[in-house]
């Protein structure tokens, strides 16, 4: 298990170099989006149209952020379960998506896509929200307005803490690190 | 007879939903610490440590534990000897939502149409409310606010009589090793047994909210909780499900009558922000 402090966008080197179960600390930019944005994104790929955020070489983070409250960046904001966005991953990462950051297990045709097309799957810890957002600095919407708290923001981060879930070259920490402490 | 007006009822509703968001029950705060000192992963320790700083800073910035503040659901025991007055209580209680999911800052995750529209309503409303009609004159509240992760791992079986506590208990456990790291395990498990299809659906929510560390008075429902608890933390799956020894913090059973051809059973999953409230007016 390694520990790295990393700067976003992560070039190609990154990605390839990280493990299942190594410790990042990611400082820059970011985009988030949930359901809703995945499935508009979606649907302009599938209509041949351009999307609104480039995701090229970008990270995404599945969270709907609560609203700041005075003298707060952003709100809680931990992340959401990952699986919900599995029909939609594969075609995001193919475009170029190179990190997704959640939580929860990813199906196998998203761990096919990030071989194929290298991509990292990182994880912050479910439900410490409150702490993750004081690695976010600021927030602001990049698309979909209307959508509210799943629209698609741009958060930029500092020391963001995650850990390598699933890794660019088939490592799955959700099957390594339970089959560890396993007793049936 | 004692006349509520229902401003009361909106204040009290408000105040609930803001302690849940804010407050994490010192049983669970208990748990997690406890834990954190017996779990043999380094970074499932680590995990737990983070979640007990989490519970900090959400009570000392009075900010949401977890940004997932639910859908609010709230069981309600009315006095036969009370009256409503000044207004509609339903609304009341949908009121008393709306203030606290707008002015503490919380975040309003219900879509209006679930199906084809999928539209935020913009205030967290509708909450669901479970009333019962008891003797005296007060109204108690309970009030949850789960979050969608471990409700979407919930599950209910429609047992038969000879499945048996065997089958009750392989139930609980299957469901929470399908749930793996999706529910944000440590989880606290709340389990229906007996009823209909949604009595046991409806006893397995509130059992989510039953102090973790306490035991159903019957012994037999107290060793299946045990065994069902110990069962699970032999999974692995661990403190976010990355590995390690404390899946769960406490399986909450209780049970009702039921039919002689039926065993319903129902598992559902809470996560270790397990935002509940109780209250009375």
């Amino acid at each position: 298990m390694q520990e790295y402090h990393l700067k976003l966008p992560l070039t190609q080197e990154d990605v390839q170099a990280l493990r299942a179960g190594d410790m990042v600390y990611l400082t820059g930019p970011m985009l988030t989006g949930r359901d809703a944005a995945h499935k508009r994104l979606i649907q302009l790929l599938d209509e041949g149209k351009e999307l609104p955020v480039d995701v090229r070489g970008q990270a995404i983070y599945y969270v709907g952020p609560a609203p700041a409250s005075p003298g707060h960046a952003v709100g809680s904001a931990g992340p959401t379960t990952s699986y919900r966005m599995d029909a939609y991953t594969p075609q995001l990462l193919k475009q170029g998506l190179n990190c997704m950051i959640g939580k929860g297990r990813r199906s196998d045709a998203v761990r096919a896509a990030m071989r194929e097309y290298s991509a990292v799957y990182l994880g912050a810890v479910g439900g410490a929200a409150a702490l993750i957002a004081r690695s976010i600095k600021s927030m602001e919407v990049l698309a979909y307005p209307d959508l509210g708290t799943e629209a698609i923001h741009r958060f930029t981060v500092e020391n963001f803490p995650a850990i390598v879930l699933m890794d660019a070259h088939g490592g799955n920490l959700y099957e390594s690190g339970p089959a560890q402490y396993r007793e049936e | 007879m004692r006349e509520i007006p229902v401003p009361r009822v909106t204040e009290k509703v408000k105040e609930l939903f803001l302690t849940a968001a804010y407050y994490i029950g010192a049983d669970v705060e208990a748990a997690v610490k406890a834990a954190a000192e017996t779990e043999p992963s380094p970074i499932g320790k680590s995990v737990l440590c983070q979640l007990c700083e989490n519970y900090q800073i959400a009570r000392e910035e009075q900010v949401a534990i977890c940004q997932d503040t639910g859908m609010a659901v709230l069981f309600i025991d009315v006095g036969q000897d009370v009256h409503f007055t000044g207004g509609d209580f339903e609304q009341a209680v949908q009121e008393g939502v709306r203030q606290a999911y707008s002015e503490g800052y919380l975040r309003k995750s219900i879509v209006d149409d679930p199906l084809f529209d999928r539209k935020n309503t913009g205030d967290n409303t509708p909450a669901i409310l479970h009333l019962r009609i008891v003797p005296g004159d007060k109204v108690r509240f309970l009030v949850t606010a789960k979050g969608f992760g471990s409700e979407n791992m919930s599950a209910v079986k429609m047992c038969v009589a000879a499945d048996g506590e065997e089958g009750v208990r392989n139930f609980i456990v299957d469901t929470a090793r399908k749930a793996g790291p999706n529910p944000c395990p440590p989880m606290i498990i709340g389990v229906g047994v007996g009823g209909t299809f949604e009595q046991a659906a409806l006893i397995a929510k509130r059992m989510t909210a039953r102090p973790v560390g306490s035991h159903n008075p019957d012994p037999r429902y107290a060793k299946l909780e045990a065994d069902a608890l110990a069962a699970i933390n032999r999974l692995g799956i661990g403190p976010a499900g990355i590995g390690g020894r404390t899946t769960c913090l406490a399986v909450n059973i209780d049970f009702f009558p039921t039919h002689i051809a039926g065993m319903p059973v129902a598992v559902n999953i809470c996560c270790h922000a397990a935002r509940h409230a109780e209250g009375e007016i």
